[in-house]
């Protein structure tokens, strides 16, 4: 189960077929395996890594905003991160240890939206006790993908 | 004026595969299943000890030998990994790559007419170095015994002018290798015949179902053994050039007498990255045989769909499969499929005599997997179109 969720993680294209010969199991099984994660709600989706630079008008900006806040008795941080990360905006959430305590990113139109988002909905809400706000400039690496151009191969074609 | 070469360097054979290899290296916008080498880069943590090694002004030679320091972190590697023994200073040499390492051993080695048996089909390099260094190649062939060495038929082959086994597994280009009761009967003849065993082990570290035995390893053979590895096929370093031989005091003195005027030392740069490698590098190592090995998976259940027959590939990353049953030769195989579908694969040929390997292609799982999938598509295709 393990190899495979290594595999689909790396390549979520990959068929049932293909995972099957890459680790010597049947079909079935693979396909099996694969409906139970996903109905287990170990596998949330599938989608694809864009490189969004790469098309025009297709580049919305992001910002990581740090965010600190209260906990509240009883439920913690939980309460009030559902609060912040049920907004569509927010892409991410998650929760840190150090300086803040909930780091975000969210996504907007233009600088603006984004600017109002924080102004507007975030920084009001009763426990946020602060917001910082660091705008995406370029995006080098994410997720162990590394974006831009490629480094081409240099082997030679054929070699014993 | 036309200037005469040297006797010995035109009597080198050249490979019957040549305008093949030619023609493939000129061609683009093909998929290669030919590629002897891995297709990641270098992990990074030993690219940057290279880089750091540059930046701190490490440019200059080593002792012939090689740093120390990375000798000892063989030796360490050695012990810990095969519990193998190795003197540092004395009985480990680093050297350009596994096939000087090769070199060296087989001059150190050789009388004129010494007789070093090489089994068949093998990597290139083994016959045309012993050629040079005025020894007699002989070759052992395994086509019929599952692509391995018998003691039946190395103890057929045996005569009084054999100094030296060569042994390379797992093996270029079957991918075939031993079990260490096959080894212990492989020693049995060579102690009883007081042969020499030059063990060519640089896809050891990509053994994939179980662990690799080093041929030093087994009991009373140190002695009679020159242990060969290197850093290209586990690291993907093959540009760093970077191998070493352990062996006998003797046996590697004579090695470095040779390498200090000929090589005098390996790259200072490249051998600080080897190290690199050794020490925090078992993790890259760890993550890129995995993936070799889900690909081997996957080809083997391709390939054997499609009806091709093959050793069973224990290690490294190469299928010897045999294209008899298609009618055609290995090399008008690889030929059409190349032209036809634009895969190229190696005709078996280049790996021994034209008799033995005739029907027969090597194939690398060297290749991302997407591309791989396609290669493999493309080759179902052309089966189909015969």
């Amino acid at each position: 189960m393990k190899e495979i969720l290594e595999l689909l993680r790396k390549n979520a294209k990959l068929t049932a077929k293909d995972i099957a010969k890459s680790l010597k199991k049947n079909v079935s099984s693979v396909e099996g395996t694969i409906a139970k994660l996903e109905k287990k709600g170990v596998i949330l989706g599938y989608k694809a890594i864009i490189d969004e630079n790469k098309i025009k008008d297709f580049n919305p900006v992001r910002a990581i905003i740090e965010v600190q806040v209260a906990p509240k008795r009883n439920l913690g941080f939980d309460y009030i991160a559902k609060r912040i990360y049920k907004f569509p905006e927010v892409r991410t959430c998650y929760l840190v240890s150090g300086a803040y305590e909930l780091q975000l990113v969210v996504e907007g139109k233009d600088i603006h939206r984004v600017a109002e988002f924080v102004a507007e909905k975030l920084a009001p809400l009763e426990g946020v006790k602060g917001t910082v706000t660091h705008f995406f400039l370029k995006k080098y690496k994410e997720d162990g993908v590394i974006f831009g151009k490629k480094d081409e191969n240099h082997r030679m074609n054929i070699s014993l | 004026m036309k200037i005469n070469v040297s006797k010995k360097s035109a009597s080198i054979t050249p490979s019957g595969i040549r305008e093949f290899f030619d023609l493939v290296l000129g061609m683009e916008d093909i998929i290669s299943l030919g590629i002897g080498e891995p297709d990641f880069v270098t992990p990074w943590n030993i690219c940057e000890a290279g880089i750091y090694a540059l930046e701190k002004g490490y440019t200059s030679y080593t002792s012939n030998q090689g740093l120390l320091s990375f000798r000892k972190t063989i030796a360490q590697y050695l012990k810990k990994k095969y519990n193998l023994g190795y003197h540092p200073e004395k009985e480990i040499l680093i050297t350009v790559g596994t096939s000087e390492a090769y070199d060296l051993a087989i001059r150190a080695l050789i009388n004129p007419s010494d007789e070093v048996l090489i089994p068949e089909p093998s990597y290139v390099s083994y016959y045309s170095v012993t050629q040079l260094a005025g020894g007699k190649p002989k070759y052992l062939s395994t086509h019929e015994t599952g692509f391995k060495v018998t003691p039946k038929m190395l103890q057929e082959a045996i005569s009084n002018k054999t100094k030296i086994l060569l042994l390379n597994y797992p093996s270029n280009p079957t991918g075939i290798t031993y079990t260490v009761n096959e080894l212990k009967n492989i020693a049995k003849i060579v102690k009883a015949n007081n042969l020499i065993v030059i063990s060519d082990e640089i896809y050891g570290d990509l053994t994939y179902d179980f662990q690799h035995t080093p041929f030093a390893s087994i009991s009373g053979m140190q002695s009679h053994t020159v242990y060969i590895n290197g850093f290209s096929k586990a690291y993907a370093m093959t540009g760093w050039r970077v191998g070493y031989a352990c062996g006998p005091e003797n046996v590697i003195d004579a090695m470095n007498r040779i390498h200090q005027y000929t090589m005098l030392c390996a790259p200072i740069m490249s051998q600080m990255a080897a190290q690199e490698a050794l020490i925090n590098g078992d993790n890259a190592c760890l993550e890129m045989k995995k993936e070799y090995k889900r690909r081997r998976e996957y080809v083997i259940s391709r390939l054997g769909e499609m009806g091709f027959t093959f050793p069973y590939p224990a290690g490294a990353f190469y299928i010897f499969a045999s294209v008899k049953n298609t009618g055609l030769t290995g090399k008008e195989f690889s030929c059409r499929l190349l032209k036809e579908k634009k895969v190229a694969v190696v005709p078996g040929v280049a790996f021994g005599t034209e008799f033995k390997n005739k029907y027969y292609i090597r194939v690398c799982y060297t290749t991302e997997f997407e591309k791989l999938k396609k290669a493999l598509n493309k080759i179902e295709q052309f089966l189909k179109e015969l």
